[in-house]
């Protein structure tokens, strides 16, 4: 739910000059600083590049350079609930392309896009190193093992329900 | 003494619950809440729950050991919250265990009597968010030794002696290593961890971080000491949330108990450690390139020499280790040199690692001694295949590494046979295959994802990559020529010596090994339009068996292309046309109704 709820964090200056401040003055904090301005948006929005190369005192173009030279970095908001399909040698082999397929349809969102109603961003991974429990996925940062078709649907239906329990702000 | 060791002795019971990654993947933390709950609920005084890390035997995840006061410890497996009650009720109050839920002794026995436990000595013993636990087991004590009795180029005779190698991939004789670090002038000298374990199919460093972080610790402070360094980097995947936070508890306990910080153990040696997170980039794990994204910047790899050794992070000399290679050091210090190379072959000492998965009846983290056979480790340690159909082949050393078939498996793990081979041995992925592989979508996955990592630096990385890639995509959807096999080869050749990096150099591996072994495969999809695996999409059709179908419909609600369609309670049928071959209905299907062509 941490992802969800720093998702709704409005983008600031002040957010975003904290984090520089935070950083800037060790060399090669930029990589650390992008991490947490993702960690608070949910994604990297474009004023952030600006204003941390500001901060920092490099060409925005640099950071631009970083972000889209890392996967991890995305340049586009995030859905409240971050879906990882792990596509690792092990998954693969044990049918990753069915269990993303049934994660297409479960959630209405296709690998590396945001469901329509915002509820839901799958992402493709190279490997979350849980290969004895293939195939898996990873539910906001928590992994899920041992995968059917028909436990995926279970999966992502109870992320609903849990979302029905969790108070409304 | 381990606090569980303590509590067994006051005449306690101990339970623990494996609780790295995949002990959670598998219900561990519901477990671990349901046991603590009921111990609860029962008013159970004399029993200590207690969490740990990988105990290896992931297949059987979640386990449970229990140790009584008196006794033999058992353990149990495949454990769910429903089963803990009687586990609670009958064994921990009455006093018998609950036997069907019992692991048999000769499995454990079959599993652990050919493995040899250094680098994992503590996965699975310790908590490892305890510095106690660690301590108790004799953490920090070779940290204590080289800094009060021994002098740093002692420190790294005695590494060399043992015949470490770097566990990282290419076998680097770690000593060696260290000292080129240590001879090279200057004052500021940083040691770094490379925790980037990105190899699909690898889970050795993430189960060490997440089992036994302060092993992994105490080496870097070690090579600290020896190099003459003061600061340490620790580069760990961010895919890794688990291992990134159990790090940051282990290092501000050492902290707070002075192994790590100014003076150390009260001698003049100062040590500060700190984490970087990668930003998910496979070349980082390059030791180039994982330098250039510490220092904030896109991590392209650089030409060698000069070696880190002379110039690495910020220009300074720099020793980079893996994971596994740290996590030996304490314990070839303490145990010295000769206890460590007693193990092994001539030119491979001591143990390795490795993350048994795939088709494999009894997956997990093993570490067994070099030397030892692959047919020992796929069938003694892990038990033959997993779906009763034939062993064909393992794939070691992940993208970089290659496939060696069932018929080569008497080939002894070391660095020099698996290079034979035309594999390496790499970081310790070992992905077993049925006779459901197939092998040019073996070469393809590997190539899909070198091409998709290549940094974008070399040409031959960059391009030659895609246009293997091209050719391969072009044979597994039945449209190969006959002249592309060479082409492959050609291309492999070209790919191997042209680029500037190792990921370069060995991205034809999958190819070169799949090419070499399993041609015949390669000549069914181009010559045949047929993939022998069936699993190729493009030359596959799905149908349902008329005789076994009860019309339950449950395919036809997961087909995504609404290819199915049929009356309730009669047999359905598959459109395929529409079918989109992604294999769903065979998956959901419980009859096996539905049978692939």
């Amino acid at each position: 739910m941490a992802i969800k709820a720093k998702a709704r964090e409005a983008l600031s200056f002040t957010v975003i000059d904290a984090i520089a401040h935070k950083h800037n003055v060790q060399p090669g904090a930029v990589i650390p600083a992008l991490q947490e301005i993702q960690d608070a948006y949910g994604y990297i929005p474009p004023v952030a590049i600006e204003r941390i190369a500001e901060n920092i005192g490099v060409p925005a173009s640099e950071i631009y350079g970083i972000v889209t030279f890392y996967s991890q970095f995305r340049l586009e908001p995030v859905g409240e609930n971050l879906i990882k399909v792990c596509h690792g040698t092990a998954c693969h082999l044990s049918g990753a392309e069915r269990i993303a397929q049934a994660l297409v349809q479960a959630t209405g969102a296709e690998e590396g896009e945001t469901s329509q109603n915002g509820k839901f961003t799958v992402e493709r991974v190279a490997c979350l190193g849980c290969c004895s429990l293939a195939p898996c996925i990873m539910v906001n940062n928590e992994v899920h093992g041992r995968l059917t078709p028909e436990a995926v649907n279970k999966t992502v239906s109870q992320v609903h329900e849990a979302e029905k329990l969790t108070p409304t702000e | 003494m381990m606090s569980w060791e303590r509590d067994k002795k006051n005449g306690n019971w101990v339970v623990k619950v494996g609780l790295a990654s995949c002990g959670i993947a598998a219900g561990g933390k519901k477990v671990y809440d349901t046991l603590k709950a009921s111990l609860n609920d029962h008013g159970l005084k004399n029993v200590e729950l207690r969490r740990t890390g990988c105990m290896g035997m992931c297949y059987s995840e979640v386990l449970v050991e229990v140790f009584p006061p008196q006794g033999r410890r058992v353990f149990y497996r495949n454990v769910t919250p429903e089963q803990v009650q009687r586990i609670v009720e009958e064994h921990l109050i009455g006093g018998k265990p609950v036997s069907e839920w019992v692991m048999p002794a000769d499995e454990i026995d079959n599993l652990l009597s050919k493995q040899r436990r250094i680098v994992l000595r503590n996965c699975g013993i310790i908590d490892p968010e305890s510095i106690d636990d660690y301590l108790g087991a004799g953490g920090y004590k070779a940290l204590e030794k080289v800094l009060h009795s021994m002098s740093p180029p002692e420190v790294i005779d005695e590494v060399t002696r043992s015949g470490l190698r770097g566990r990282g991939g290419a076998g680097f004789p770690t000593g060696v290593k260290w000292g080129f670090a240590r001879k090279s002038p200057g004052s500021q000298k940083y040691v770094i961890c490379n925790a980037d374990e990105g190899d699909p199919g690898a889970f050795m460093d993430r189960s060490v971080l997440e089992s036994d972080p302060h092993s992994v610790i105490e080496g870097m402070l070690i090579a600290g000491y020896a190099i003459g360094a003061s600061e340490g980097y620790i580069y760990v995947r961010a895919e890794y949330p688990l291992a990134v936070k159990r790090l940051e508890i282990a290092l501000a306990q050492a902290r707070e108990r002075g192994f790590i910080g100014e003076g150390i153990l009260g001698s003049d040696f100062d040590f500060n450690i700190s984490i970087r997170q990668g930003a998910g980039a496979f070349v980082c794990g390059e030791e180039t390139a994982l330098m250039m994204s510490i220092e904030g910047r896109r991590g392209m790899p650089n030409f060698r020499p000069p070696f880190p050794a002379e110039s690495g992070l910020w220009g300074k000399p720099t020793n980079i280790n893996n994971v596994e290679t740290l996590a030996n050091v304490s314990w070839i210090i303490l145990n010295g040199a000769n206890a460590f190379n007693a193990h092994g072959t001539e030119k491979s000492k001591g143990t390795k690692v490795f993350a048994l998965a795939g088709k494999i009846a009894r997956g997990g983290l093993i570490e067994v001694p070099m030397g030892i056979s692959l047919k020992e480790i796929v069938f003694d340690i892990g038990g033959g295949t997993s779906k009763g159909l034939d062993f064909k082949a393992v794939q070691i050393g992940g993208p970089s590494g290659g496939v060696i078939p069932a018929s080569l498996a008497e080939t002894p793990v070391d660095y020099e046979s698996i290079t034979q081979t035309g594999a390496i041995m790499g970081s310790g992925g070992l992905i077993v295959m049925d006779e459901s592989a197939c092998m040019v979508d073996v070469a393809k996955f590997f190539l899909n994802f070198t091409q998709d990592e290549s940094c974008g630096k070399c040409t031959f990385c960059r391009i030659g990559t895609l246009r293997m890639l091209e050719v391969l995509d072009r044979i597994s959807k039945g449209e190969g020529k006959e002249e592309d096999i060479e082409h492959l080869e050609e291309l492999a050749q070209g790919v191997k010596k042209a680029s500037l990096c190792g990921l370069g150099q060995t991205a034809p591996n999958p190819v070169l090994t799949t090419l070499k072994y399993f041609r015949g495969e390669y000549e069914a999809h181009i010559n045949e339009k047929r993939c022998p695996a069936k699993k190729c999409q493009a030359l596959i059709t799905y149908e349902i068996i008329p005789e076994k179908c009860p019309g339950c419909g449950l395919c036809a609600k997961y087909c995504p292309s609404d290819a199915i369609s049929g009356e309730k309670k009669k047999p359905y049928l598959i459109d395929s046309e529409k079918c989109i071959r992604c294999g769903l209905c065979m998956s959901v299907c419980r009859l096996g109704a539905i049978s692939v062509h």
